[in-house]
């Protein structure tokens, strides 16, 4: 679905990601993680038409990214994108969500019923349709979180892809949001996360994507991933496997060994 | 606000219909505002007055204060009001920051020291002046969002970068007048902000910019809303970001450098009125656009008037009434909501 080849870019003058390749496919979580300033925001936006590539091509739905940039409604069609930064806007549930619909309007910008419709879809998926009357300001962050979700995916687009879509949430909240994205991506779409949390990206991710200082360390399942002790290398962590009681394998980080460590309490 | 709208689900029609409703209210209140500013004032007309200058007379002294005094007067008040409080809106939005009224970052200083400049190299040019404001608002405007974007693009950035060029445009206008005295008829009027020394010659054309750059804003709006959500999710949704933000820019320059020509450095109004609106009707330009010209047109138009007939025959410069009031809401406003992160 979204394919990057060779990608090299950045920054004004400050080379960011380095000869990337790799590919977003339909029906899969794909999360990219690494530590932080490996690029993987850099990444995402490239990936999203955002930032313009150095080299290397970028391509959604098999057309280079920079042909829609004549008309970016029509990229718009292809792929919604939750930027990091996000403001929160004083407006209704409702009216907001229906700003996904902004890729299939034409100049007067009225809402047609199909409009109405997908946008309802949309935060009753969310679990924010009772909420569509109230500001965006006076919801609570987990709430607003899954009012851009909503957005997002009012857009209908066959790929969406979040940067950071957990951050500033609860527990709750952070696992609704990614089973939310794994529901998604189970009915076809394209699912592309930024996860800090590698726990989080180790339980959802269908792919992981491993960045390094802006070249790919590694890509595959969690597991195979886990197995290969990279993350041990890139992260600069001790990585355990531990077995659950109903059968599923959790991962759980610590500090080397050899670092010096605060005394275990006596 | 915050507590009432989560316990009460009301339904979007109906806070549509509420909107309407305030704007129609702020409607109201022009049509009040204006006739006030017609009627009003040191010499007191009727409403005979009124009739027989609709029935076409033309030679009595109350029809020539009318056609020469009042009707200028009320149009300036309504065009510079809708105007400056257009112009807030949209910087606002634009630059996510609720203090950034075209005076407090900038931008009326650099209209006023182009139409101090412009008055005094070429004295008897006024046509000249709205287009000399207009170039000043707008060349203020870039270089304030450029210095912001080069020093880190904060909220905070964007104030400081717009204070320190307003001053220093400021220091400019002021030195122009100690040099060029006559280089405007009243300084310390166009300095505080009034209508009294009102040049037909340079009202009209700025007149006709602010309406076309009102209908342009109001086109606008729609893609004014997609840009409050920032540029990234701007693009994203499809919106040539870049290019409608440095149109609405140019409005917005347009509305406060037209405005700016004629009525001097008017305060608050580009900050309080848009501030009003989103109490009253939320933060969509959709409805916040409109309501805040119509509000503002008439606030300006009430508070010149009042300035006229509070101390009649002495005048009140409309910016000091202004600033009598919206000082104390906009500090009652940095009291409820520090920085200005909330509304």
């Amino acid at each position: 679905m979204i394919e990057l080849r060779n990608v090299t870019a950045g920054y004004d003058k400050k080379k960011v990601l380095h000869a990337l390749s790799l590919q977003f496919e339909p029906g899969l979580v794909t999360v990219l993680a690494g530590p932080n300033g490996s690029g993987k925001s850099t990444l995402l936006r490239c990936a999203a038409g955002l930032l313009p590539v150095w080299q290397g091509q970028v391509l959604v739905a098999g057309r280079p990214v920079c042909e829609y940039e004549k008309d970016r409604r029509k990229l718009a069609r292809q792929l919604a994108y939750l930027p990091q930064s996000r403001p929160v806007p004083n407006i209704t549930v409702q009216r907001m969500v229906l700003h996904g619909r902004f890729p299939y309007l034409s100049y007067p910008r009225r809402y047609a019923r199909d409009d109405y419709a997908a946008c309802q879809q949309a935060m009753e998926a969310c679990g924010i349709a009772q909420s569509a009357g109230e500001q965006v300001t006076a919801l609570s962050g987990g709430q607003r979180q899954k009012v851009y979700l909503a957005m997002a995916m009012a857009q209908q687009t066959p790929a969406i892809l979040l940067d950071e879509p957990t951050t500033y949430l609860d527990i709750r909240h952070q696992l609704e949001v990614l089973e939310l994205c794994k529901t998604l991506a189970r009915k076809g779409h394209t699912l592309v996360l930024v996860l800090h949390d590698l726990n989080l990206a180790m339980r959802y991710a269908d792919r992981l994507f491993l960045l390094e200082q802006g070249t790919l360390a590694a890509g595959g399942t969690p597991a195979q991933i886990a197995e290969s002790g990279i993350l041990d290398r890139v992260f600069g962590v001790q990585t355990e496997r531990l077995n659950k009681s109903d059968g599923k394998i959790t991962y759980a980080f610590d500090l080397p060994l050899n670092m010096p460590r605060s005394k275990p309490d006596e | 606000m915050k507590c009432s709208r989560i316990f009460c689900i009301r339904t979007p029609d109906f806070e549509d219909n509420r909107r309407r409703f305030y704007c129609l209210l702020a409607l109201a209140f022009l049509v009040l505002g204006a006739l006030f500013s017609l009627v009003g004032g040191a010499a007191s007309l009727t409403l005979q007055d009124f009739s027989a200058v609709l029935l076409g007379e033309r030679q009595t002294a109350a029809a020539r204060i009318l056609l020469y005094v009042r009707i200028p007067r009320t149009a300036a008040a309504l065009a510079a009001g809708a105007a400056l409080a257009a112009g807030g809106v949209i910087l606002q939005i634009l630059l996510d920051n609720m203090l950034a009224g075209p005076n407090i970052i900038g931008v009326n200083s650099g209209a006023g020291f182009a139409t101090v400049l412009c008055c005094a190299i070429w004295p008897g040019q006024m046509a000249l002046v709205p287009l000399a404001a207009f170039l000043g608002a707008l060349g203020t405007v870039l270089l304030v969002v450029a210095l912001a974007k080069r020093t880190g693009a904060s909220r905070m950035t964007v104030v400081l970068a717009g204070v320190a060029t307003g001053s220093l445009l400021g220091a400019g206008t002021d030195a122009i007048q100690t040099f060029v005295p006559d280089a405007l008829v009243s300084g310390s009027t166009f300095r505080v902000g009034g209508l009294s020394s009102l040049q037909t010659a340079s009202l009209w054309p700025a007149c006709l910019l602010i309406g076309l750059a009102l209908v342009g804003a109001l086109l606008l709006r729609g893609e004014l809303d997609i840009l409050a959500l920032g540029d990234d999710t701007a693009r994203s949704l499809g919106l040539a970001a870049s290019r409608y933000r440095i149109l609405l820019l140019v409005l917005a320059a347009c509305l406060a450098g037209a405005a700016v020509s004629f009525a001097g450095l008017l305060g608050f109004v580009g900050l309080i009125v848009p501030h009003i609106g989103r109490r009253l009707v939320g933060g969509e330009a959709r409805f916040l656009l409109p309501f805040s010209c119509l509000f503002g047109a008439g606030m300006l138009a009430f508070c010149d008037t009042l300035g006229r007939v509070l101390f009649a025959p002495f005048e009140v410069p409309v910016g000091i009434l202004l600033s009598f009031l919206g000082a104390p809401f906009f500090l009652w406003l940095l009291l409820g909501h520090k920085g200005g992160h909330g509304v």
